[in-house]
């Protein structure tokens, strides 16, 4: 048993950086921004990380400069407190504790001694309502002072941020909430209020999203939900205000923000495109277009010659003059979900997971940062709602890092499903990944894993599919079109096999460690075949429950296959046996081979938490295991290895709640007929399907073969799939609700096409018209 | 800052024949040149010497073509009936040809008149040639007889009257003086040696022979008659070879390519086809606008010439090498050498600092609207190509965009009707099928209240309703062919065996656990 004192979970990194609004330095030379607990350092002109600000307790809210030091920031949590600090030795100089969570926090040079924040009002115990209260810092020599002097300024303000500027000289200061703009004048001490109609032809669109005052005039920019922006004007009495509109973007106006001097307004919005308005021409504007994905804050530097944008990918660009963007700090890209599993690139040792849409990223875990993006779609990207974009569901590499398989899909509403494999090269010269091959519709339906070969002689990849397939790639070798292409050396991926069982949807797939073996999970049955030759070896059942995971073991326990089903079941098959050397009842929801020992790691989730037990598939005993890992299910983990190297390996873990999709059965017909009804390019060349298809109809010896190790006799096993498949193909014509089994989907849209033509044309509304397809 | 990216064109696999190096070789030739004749073009025989004009014989004519030329360099007009058979002597000096009067006429190529008149035959002959040794001559005639002359004293010297019917074809040893091998409608190929009295073989096509051609070794003889084409082997005593049948008509003519390594033969099926003669696979293909009587190769296969039935001779030249690269070389106006050097010569010093220009992508003008999202401009465009792969790859990414719809949306008569004619010419094509059917039934939405209106429209919409009907009725006989195949395939495998063995019990961490060996295919 290794010691427990020896393993505890840390948190490495991934932190948003785009949370809040990032703050320029007044020398330019650094950009602040809030990271989760702690308040990073970046050099605006390398884009490296300086060093981190750490001491808050809860998430930090906000970062401003301090107006009357400009190497002091103030920074505010939602663990009550601001503190003050000098960014650059990173010391924290005050800590004051105003005693509710904070959301957001400005300053204003002619208020000294004051910052104002959000806060959630007091007296109400749900906190829905927020107010704005004016800090008097107290001057105390103490590390840690209890700032309690707070006078209200304004209620019911919005958390957000953007929702609240400091007008020109501080004499005002402006907020938005809904469907309202609240000005409020401190020497007047008193407010004014400006509301939109909410029924403005179309409805609540109208409500504001940001605002920002102008530093050198009397004008309010508001923007709105409709992609409009306001210039308000005049607004120091009731009546007689003024407004103007700008309308460029087609979103919501995330931000806006004016230049220093009050010269230009920037504005930005799910269009990744800044735009920069001409104060004093209002219809001239440039763009900065194709940021990468949408903008969520605009920042400028205190002189006026950097901007800096944050994006919804958790990226800060740094953009020089307003027309060239001179450094990218780019975090862990959180993306609306990890499809393709989490990965470590055994080159870089980078972990690789989806990033921006049809992206993947490699996210290095020791310098928590991300190294580079691979664009796998290489589409433009539109950046609207609704759309249903490509993305990578499923990446896999080889054992040397030298090949890299991807696959991409989208999925319309009532169409087909779009699928493409693509294998990408590994490029010496240019250290990155090349496209090699693009498989388009490689299965007919969802592919559910995706392995290399571990070998290192040949490269072969497995592909199993919701379509009762799996099928095997392998590198061709094209030594006889080499003449005539010479620029493709290496040669193109093609089918090798197509293997089935008894119409079972595969599941799962585990190459042994040396490659000579390869298993599948066929629901409750696990497949052993021989990549070799393509043999089924043998087949292996278990007590009833499909088969969620499957895992050959490493090293000295490489005999064994691991596999776990979705009815609580961890079983461990010795290979030499065929026989079942243990099975605990447990309900592993994910099982991880360690790849440098022999070492698994396991699981659980029990009772809304996660266990990990880590074991060693010889011995049924954990070598370590810890309850309570993390409240949810694991949905990913994966092995990575040190940077120094150590005997042991670290677990990284992630967990996203993430509910699993629940899969659509369709019947499809038998392997051979298969080269019937599927496009060349995806299956095997002539020459073996014209053997498979002579031996089909000799008359085979019989084999046999083994299934162990079941307590039931299972009932496919009963059943010949063949004669039942046939029942299907050969029914007489059937009512068209039966009409979409036996018919082929190509077939039943044209059928489509020619009710609806036959319908215009006739004019009589036919009834099959009526249940169309 | 990343920029436009393009959309993508998928590369389709090229279905069709293959590109072989036999392909390359005999599509290399120029459009044919097409000369009309008097009547059917029965003979086309080339000059050994170098200019090589070819004698063409038609109705009662014979004309000699120089290589290039569209008019007769010369004609013989001097027959009473139908001419047969014009044939250079090896040394392209003389020229003999048989009549339907049963007249043999020789000719000076240089003169006009006949040299010499060879009388004795009774019926119309089809058949003459020159013997190796230039002094004699073989003539066959529809009498049933072969018969060979002297042609200094314009006699007779023997004549064989073997074959049971007509004789239509024969040819000369180029090696022996005194071989000569005729086919007849009887179907039977006879070889004869001027110094027997009698046939020395004979060998049985099966059909009435069309043709017979010797290999330049005469180890081989090539027959045709009927729809095949048979090889035999002269040296195991005319033992057949093969046989082959890739004409669905009469055979009737055959080449052989200058290098003697492929076979050409021409047929009433309007094809010429190529084999290969060590495998004798076909590897190329011609096709013609008339049944093809007559075929010769210029030698070097610098042209193809092929007389048919309806009186037109086609000449197919070969592309010349030099031809191409002119052409090439005309459309570009090159720049001076300077401008190609200039700063290329360029030698960096050992510390200088690279700045390499920024690359400017050219996008392609579809590509350039759809980046200013003019989304109707951008299918337009794609509809003007020629490309269907082009148009449909934008047409995909519009529905991608969620665009296709306004797209394809207010469109007037002529534009919908350009529209419904390319989606009439690809919709059916398997590649493009998934898109366009979307397009199909978006239109159908768009358009579904001006259906009537226009009658072009109208018309297209119903023939794109029969073209998807046909389409549908393919796709259903496929089915059934499948489900045939399926019953087939579930009858040839055979049963499965299920039976069960329990052999011992272990019992592992709590668990009791029957061991089970079942024996399935």
């Amino acid at each position: 048993m290794v010691e427990h004192a020896e393993i505890r979970m840390v948190r490495r990194g991934g932190s948003k950086i785009n949370f809040r609004e990032p703050v320029i330095t007044n020398d330019s030379r650094f950009l602040l921004c809030a990271a989760g607990e702690s308040v990073n350092v970046y050099s605006t002109s390398t884009e490296e990380f300086v060093h981190d600000l750490q001491g808050h307790t809860d998430l930090v809210t906000g970062v401003v400069l301090n107006p009357s030091n400009h190497l002091q920031v103030y920074s505010c949590s939602a663990d009550g407190t601001v503190r003050l600090w000098d960014f650059m030795d990173g010391i924290l100089i005050k800590t004051f504790i105003i005693g509710y969570p904070i959301y957001s926090i400005y300053v204003s040079e002619k208020h000294g001694g004051v910052v104002f924040v959000v806060v959630p009002m007091a007296n109400y115990k749900s906190s829905e309502l927020f107010q704005l209260v004016a800090v008097h810092l107290p001057r105390s020599g103490d590390q840690e002072v209890e700032a309690r002097e707070l006078s209200a300024v304004l209620c019911d303000v919005s958390p957000h941020p953007g929702a609240v500027s400091f007008g020109r000289e501080g004499e005002y200061i402006a907020a938005t909430k809904g469907l309202q703009l609240e000005v409020f004048f401190f020497k007047k001490q008193k407010s004014y209020r400006f509301s939109l109609k909410s029924g403005m032809k179309k409805g609540v669109k109208n409500a504001f999203t940001c605002v920002s005052c102008h530093p050198k005039e009397d004008c309010i920019a508001t923007g709105h939900a409709d992609g409009k922006i306001r210039l308000w004007r005049n607004f120091n009495q009731k009546k007689e205000y003024t407004y103007t509109t700008l309308h460029w973007h087609h979103g919501a106006v995330n931000t806006l923000c004016f230049t220093p001097e009050g010269t230009n307004l920037l504005s930005g919005g799910i269009e990744s495109v800044l735009v920069h308005w001409h104060y004093t021409q209002e219809n001239q504007k440039d763009f900065l277009p194709r940021l990468g994905a949408a903008i969520t804050h605009i920042a400028v530097s205190p002189d006026g010659s950097l901007f800096c944008t944050s994006h919804s990918d958790n990226k800060i660009t740094i953009i020089q003059s307003c027309v060239k963007v001179s450094a990218i700090i780019q975090g862990l890209v959180k993306g609306d979900g990890v499809w393709t599993d989490l990965i470590i690139d055994p080159r870089s040792k980078a972990l690789v997971l989806n990033g921006k849409p049809g992206h993947l990223q490699f996210y290095s875990l020791h310098r928590d940062k991300q190294l580079y993006n691979l664009d796998i779609v290489q589409q433009e990207y539109i950046n609207e709602e609704g759309l249903d974009q490509f993305e990578v569901v499923k990446a896999a590499f080889d054992a040397r890092g030298d090949w890299l398989a991807t696959v991409e899909e989208r999925r319309k509403k009532g169409a087909e499903l779009e699928i493409n494999l693509k294998l990408w090269a590994y490029d010496k010269l240019t250290q990155s990944f090349v496209l090699n091959t693009t498989v388009t519709a490689p299965h007919e339906d969802r592919i559910t894993g995706m392995f290399f070969s571990p070998s290192p002689e040949t490269t072969m990849l497995v592909t199993t599919s919701l379509d009762d397939h799996f099928k095997a790639w392998l590198l061709a070798d094209h030594s006889d079109t080499k003449g005539k292409l010479a620029s493709y050396s290496e040669g193109f991926w093609s089918c090798d096999f197509v293997g089935g069982y008894h119409l079972l949807k595969p599941g799962c797939c585990s190459y042994s460690a040396d490659g000579s073996l390869l298993a599948v999970g066929f629901q409750e049955v696990v497949t052993v075949w021989s990549p070799a030759s393509w043999e089924l070896l043998t087949t292996l059942s278990q007590p009833p429950g499909a088969i969620r995971d499957l895992c050959f073991g490493r090293l000295s326990c490489s005999k064994y296959l691991l596999g776990t089903s979705t009815k609580n079941q961890l079983c461990c098959w010795n290979l030499l046996t065929c026989s079942l050397e243990w099975s605990t009842p447990m309900d592993v929801s994910l099982l991880q081979a360690d790849p440098l020992s022999e070492n698994m790691a396991a699981f659980c989730s029990q009772s809304g938490s996660s266990d990990l037990f880590v074991f060693k598939p010889s011995e049924p005993r954990p070598l370590y295991s810890q309850k309570a890992l993390c409240t949810g299910k694991v949905q990913h983990a994966v092995f990575a290895p040190r940077d120094q190297m150590l005997e042991s390996c670290e677990e990284r873990t992630q967990w996203l709640n993430r509910s699993q999709t629940s899969a659509q059965l369709t019947p499809l017909s038998r392997s051979l007929p298969q080269l019937l009804h599927t496009p060349a390019h995806v299956l095997p060349s002539a020459s073996f399907l014209c053997a498979m298809f002579v031996r089909s109809l000799l008359v085979s010896r019989s084999s046999l073969c083994l299934v162990g190790w079941g307590t039931l006799l299972h009932s496919y096993f009963q059943v010949s799939p063949e004669m039942f498949d046939q029942v299907q193909v050969r029914a007489p014509a059937a009512p068209l609700k039966d009409i979409q089994r036996l018919v082929p989907k190509p077939i039943l849209r044209f059928l489509g096409c020619v009710l609806r033509v036959v319908v215009l044309l006739q004019g009589e509304p036919s009834p099959q018209s009526e249940n169309r397809l | 800052m990343a920029s436009f990216k393009p959309t993508k064109i998928p590369i389709y696999p090229k279905l069709g024949e293959k590109v072989t190096p036999d392909t390359l070789y005999w599509k290399n030739y120029k459009a044919p040149v097409q000369i009309k004749e008097f009547g059917a073009v029965t003979s086309i025989d080339f000059s050994p010497l170098a200019p090589h004009n070819y004698a063409v014989t038609a109705s009662t004519r014979i004309h000699i073509y120089g290589p290039f030329s569209q008019e007769p360099v010369k004609t013989f007009t001097r027959f009473k009936d139908t001419a047969y058979s014009g044939k250079f002597r090896s040394d392209g000096q003389l020229l003999v040809a048989g009549c339907e009067d049963s007249v043999v006429r020789l000719f000076d190529v240089s003169g006009k008149v006949a040299l010499r008149v060879f009388k004795g035959h009774t019926k119309g002959v089809h058949v003459t040639d020159f013997t190796s040794d230039c002094y004699h001559i073989l003539t066959g005639s529809d009498d049933y007889t072969c018969r060979l002359w002297d042609i200094p004293n314009s006699t007779e010297l023997t004549s064989y009257k073997e074959h049971t019917d007509y004789i239509r074809c024969g040819t000369t040893s180029k090696l022996n003086r005194d071989i000569f091998i005729t086919g007849s409608y009887d179907h039977t190929l006879r070889v004869f040696d001027a110094r027997v009295e009698k046939s020395v073989m004979t060998m049985d096509h099966s059909q009435p022979v069309e043709s017979v051609l010797l290999y330049p070794s005469e180890g081989l003889l090539v027959s045709s008659g009927g729809r095949y084409v048979k090889v035999w082997d002269l040296l195991k005593g005319g033992q057949p070879l093969v046989s082959l049948k890739n004409h669905h008509k009469t055979v009737t003519c055959l080449g052989l390519s200058s290098n003697g390594q492929r076979l050409l033969s021409a047929s009433l099926d309007r094809h010429v086809k190529i084999y290969n003669t060590t495998n004798y696979k076909v590897v190329h293909n011609f096709d013609y606008a008339a049944s093809i009587l007559s075929l010769a190769l210029a030698p070097d296969d610098e042209s193809i010439v092929v007389g048919m039935t309806n009186g037109v001779l086609s000449i197919k030249h070969r592309k010349s090498p030099e031809e191409k690269q002119e052409v090439a070389g005309k459309q570009r106006v090159r720049p001076v050498y300077r401008v190609f050097v200039k700063g290329r010569n360029y030698v960096p010093k050992k510390d200088d600092f690279f700045v390499s220009k920024p690359v400017k992508s050219h996008l392609a003008k579809y590509d350039k609207q759809l980046k200013r999202f003019n989304i109707s401009k951008a299918l337009d465009t794609a509809l003007e190509n020629r490309k269907p792969d082009i148009t449909v790859a934008v047409m995909k990414e519009l529905d991608r965009r969620g665009t296709l719809k306004n797209a394809l949306a207010g469109r007037d008569e002529q534009n919908l009707s350009q529209l419904l004619n390319f989606l009439i010419g690809n919709v059916v094509d398997p590649r493009f099928t998934p898109v366009l059917v979307t397009a199909t039934e978006m239109i159908l939405d768009i358009y579904q209240a001006v259906v009537g209106q226009s009658s072009v429209v109208d018309r297209q919409l119903v023939r794109l309703q029969e073209l998807v009907e046909r389409e549908i009725d393919y796709q259903q006989d496929l089915l059934e062919v499948l489900g045939m195949l399926d019953t087939l395939f579930a009858t040839s495998l055979p049963r499965k065996e299920v039976i069960l063995k329990t052999s011992c019990i272990l019992s592992i961490n709590l668990h009791l656990v029957r061991n089970s060996f079942i024996l399935y295919l």
